[in-house]
């Protein structure tokens, strides 16, 4: 049976990981690859880096991180942030990505999730929507959800979908950093209309909130960032909780 | 020597640095007469059956010389799905036919394709023998990524179900392949990836 995928998110800056980082016995806190390594060690299934400055600032993903994440982890690896181009993209995989994450760059030009998946398969090719609702629709954000597009998020993942797109990577901006869990209404609408599989992203707190993700939100797999990093939350024991509920994970 | 052929179907990066890290020598052979120094070959590759096209008849003949001399061959994911006749993917293209069979596409019965994920490997008993599969437990979790598959034969050594049930592992004397990434599955993967490489001696 298909397991249901737990992700960790690197938030990186200038190669370090920012929102902190706890662990016990990790001396070179911040350091990416170093925090991979512990993540892997403990179950991990996926890896985001996300080079949270990128967009913003036009910079890209920095090849040197991928890299050195990339050379000792043999897990999947998705790299966000800063993919305007082809070129980008293909920078971020020639360097060890086997993803790319679109956000505001697929929202400007669509045609670039045909380009990429034409050129390294859909499976290549994630979509990162960032919505928010307001009045009875989720409204789709562009840069970092700053700013506001004419684009409502469950017919903006269908169209994704239908240019090529392998996966979306769905995050609450009403749930991002609040803890208060996933955005289940906005991950089953989505989940619903898509046949690829739908990532939920923004608001984990404590470990029922991955249940009612997979369970009532119909996601596929389920992101977080700072309650690892923090290690309030271990992957294996979070893997732990969801067997005694009946969902099946990677152990 | 390892030889890994690169027919732009996705990225070598993953499978190369996996391979790094069991200790084999890769090479990436421009030229289908490269590859009669080789021990071993590699048939990776993701996305549309199509891709194959460039695998042309000088490519086919080199591989199947590689073949008839007892070299071990592993087609990764859609190199996998090249070992077979051919694929509903593609109908005017042909694969390799060093293994019975044709790919189908996964029925989307209560479950989404593209089928994208860790799920678990079936391994019989007498599987476990293969030497592909030595060291892989019954239940293992590797990473999929696809939407097409080859049917369940005499050759499988695992079998995966997603919708249906199809080869997730197969063999057959020196040819071997896997429908998942074994650079991408992690411990599992990488002795999986270790197998071949000591079959290639």
């Amino acid at each position: 049976m298909l397991a249901k995928r737990i992700i960790a998110c690197l938030d990186v800056r200038d190669g370090r990981v920012v929102k902190g980082v706890n662990f016990e016995g990790l001396r070179s806190a911040g350091d990416p690859a170093a925090l991979a390594r512990r993540y892997n060690e403990e179950g991990i299934d996926e890896l985001v880096i996300l080079d949270i400055t990128a967009t913003l600032e036009a910079r890209r993903a920095r090849a040197a991180t991928i890299n050195a994440v990339a050379r000792e982890l043999f897990i999947p690896l998705a790299v966000g942030g800063g993919i305007r181009s082809e070129d980008d993209a293909v920078a971020a995989i020639d360097a060890g990505a086997d993803k790319v994450s679109l956000n505001s760059a697929a929202l400007a030009d669509p045609a670039l999730i045909t380009t990429l998946a034409g050129r390294y398969g859909s499976q290549a090719v994630v979509v990162a929507i960032d919505a928010k609702l307001e009045g009875n629709q989720f409204a789709v954000y562009a840069r970092s959800g700053q700013e506001p597009t004419p684009r409502e998020a469950v017919e903006w993942a269908k169209e994704a979908e239908a240019r090529g797109a392998g996966e979306i990577l769905l995050t609450s901006i009403d749930r991002d950093g609040t803890k208060r869990g996933f955005d289940c209404p906005l991950t089953a609408a989505v989940s619903a209309a898509v046949s690829i599989p739908v990532i939920a992203s923004g608001g984990a707190g404590g470990l029922d909130d991955f249940v009612d993700v997979f369970t009532t939100g119909r996601a596929d797999a389920a992101l977080a960032a700072s309650i690892f990093h923090y290690a309030e939350t271990g992957v294996s024991a979070l893997k732990r909780h969801l067997i005694s509920r009946g969902i099946p994970v990677r152990i | 020597m390892i030889a890994l052929i690169d027919y732009r179907a996705g990225n070598l990066t993953s499978v190369r640095k996996a391979l790094a890290a069991v200790g084999a020598e890769v090479f990436v052979p421009s030229a289908p007469a490269d590859l009669a120094s080789a021990d071993g070959v590699i048939v990776p590759g993701v996305g549309h059956f199509g891709a194959t096209r460039a695998l042309d008849r000088a490519w086919v003949d080199a591989i199947g010389a590689l073949l008839k001399a007892g070299r071990p061959i592993l087609g990764i994911c859609l190199g996998m799905q090249w070992l077979y006749e051919g694929s509903e993917e593609a109908p005017d293209l042909h694969g390799i036919g060093a293994l019975q069979g044709s790919c189908a596409r996964l029925i989307a019965r209560d479950v989404k394709v593209p089928h994208v994920g860790w799920n678990s490997l079936n391994v019989s008993a007498q599987s476990s023998e293969a030497w592909i599969a030595r060291g892989v437990p019954d239940g293992a979790h590797v990473y999929f990524t696809h939407s097409y598959a080859a049917p369940v034969t005499g050759d499988c050594v695992a079998v995966t179900r997603h919708g249906n049930s199809f080869a997730a592992m197969v063999e057959r004397g020196p040819v071997a392949g896997v429908q998942f990434h074994p650079e991408k599955s992690g411990d599992v993967g990488l002795r999986i990836l270790r197998n071949f490489v000591e079959r290639a001696g």
